[in-house]
């Protein structure tokens, strides 16, 4: 019963991702009018020659910053989890 | 574990090449493809290299994690000093005040493609810079605490 | 068929390491499948931006200026160091569990309650 529950999940979940390749055209983008104004604008506005740089760090540095703060917390994590394990080590360092 | 002899000296003579490759892509971010992020992930392995040839006692008093939390907590400070900067000088956060502006790094690039200068892109090899040494920092330490959770002798099992 | 493999190759990518998640009992291989599920959807979003005969959209000594869309590739660095991140905090959820219990067996951490 619950090895047939689960083979019944996969094959629904199968053919969900078997949408992906029958319903979308590749090399053809339906919306490109936001990529357009980056490309044709962004060397001469931000004086970069490398336009996905000048995406990520100028169009879009909200989100860089949001990525630097996630990967700082997640050593914050890393740090906190090994902290009773090193305790003695962690004093003797200093 | 100590590795041979063999693997240890490979790692040092690996270890040069690895940061200068690494030390380039960030500081190129504005001219080819790369940039902060995948350049401190070069920089991270060649000293994941070191650290895994040579055992985890030789080189914990070279590498200290108190070295490595400092440079990850000042590479995320310049990140935010330099968007905050965009702050004090009137405009919005995060403009780009360098561009175009024949300062620091502030020379025009007309439309089209050209060969390249370094001189070029504002506030974009800042932080590069910045994202950089966060990145090689947060990765180094990461890899630290794994390695010295391992090694650590059970007491009272 | 064979027009649209990018798309065929994230579809098969996500099976796999769905598969691997629900049927392995080692939790390393449980990592594993979650970075292989990861992987595939970083290349979904890559492959939405190619347009037909485009180049990469880098302006030094470029011979054309007719270029792929730039904003996914922007997007998808961010999730590659979400993906890192992610990696980081279960392989360190790993090293403690076997320390505490001396075994990655999901069957074994289970019944072991102390």
């Amino acid at each position: 019963m619950k090895r047939g529950l689960v083979v019944l999940t996969f094959v629904i979940l199968a053919g969900g991702l078997l949408l992906i390749p029958a319903l979308l055209d590749f090399g053809m983008p339906a919306f490109s009018d936001m990529d357009d104004y980056f490309l044709k604008n962004g060397q001469e506005q931000t004086a970069a020659n490398n336009i996905v740089t000048a995406v990520v760090f100028d169009y879009r540095g909200f989100d860089t910053l949001g990525e630097s703060v996630v990967l700082f917390t997640a050593v914050v994590g890393v740090g906190l989890m090994f902290r009773r394990m090193l305790k003695e080590e962690e004093y003797e360092d200093e | 574990m100590r590795m041979s002899k063999l693997v240890r000296t490979g790692a040092d003579l690996l270890y040069p090449f690895a940061l200068i490759f690494g030390l380039y892509i960030i500081l190129h971010g504005h001219l080819t493809p790369g940039g902060g992020f995948q350049g401190g992930a070069v920089v991270a392995t060649g000293a994941a290299i070191v650290i895994v040839a040579w055992a985890y006692e030789d080189v914990a008093g070279m590498i200290r994690k108190v070295t490595m939390k400092a440079q990850e907590s000042a590479g995320l400070l310049l990140f935010i000093g330099t968007a905050a900067l965009a702050l004090g000088l009137g405009y919005a956060f995060f403009t780009n005040v360098l561009a175009n502006s024949g300062s620091l790094f502030g020379l025009s690039v007309p439309f089209g493609p050209n060969p390249g200068e370094l001189n070029t892109a504002g506030v974009i090899p800042i932080m590069n810079i910045a994202v950089g040494i966060e990145v090689w920092g947060g990765l180094t330490v990461i890899l630290l605490y794994l390695l010295s959770g391992l090694n650590k002798k059970e007491e009272g099992s | 068929m064979f027009w649209n493999l990018p798309f065929i190759a994230v579809a098969t990518l996500s099976l796999i390491g769905l598969a691997t998640v629900v049927t392995k009992k080692n939790l390393i291989k449980i990592f594993l499948g979650i970075n292989i599920f990861e992987a595939a959807v970083n290349l979904f979003l890559i492959s939405l931006g190619y347009r037909e005969g485009g180049i990469a959209p880098i302006f030094t000594s470029a011979p054309s200026t007719d270029m792929v869309m730039a904003t996914p590739q922007a997007l998808t660095l961010t999730s590659i160091v979400i993906g890192v991140a992610t990696s980081a905090l279960l392989l360190s959820f790993a090293v403690i569990i076997w320390k505490k219990y001396g075994t990655i067996d999901t069957d074994q951490i289970r019944r072991l309650r102390e």
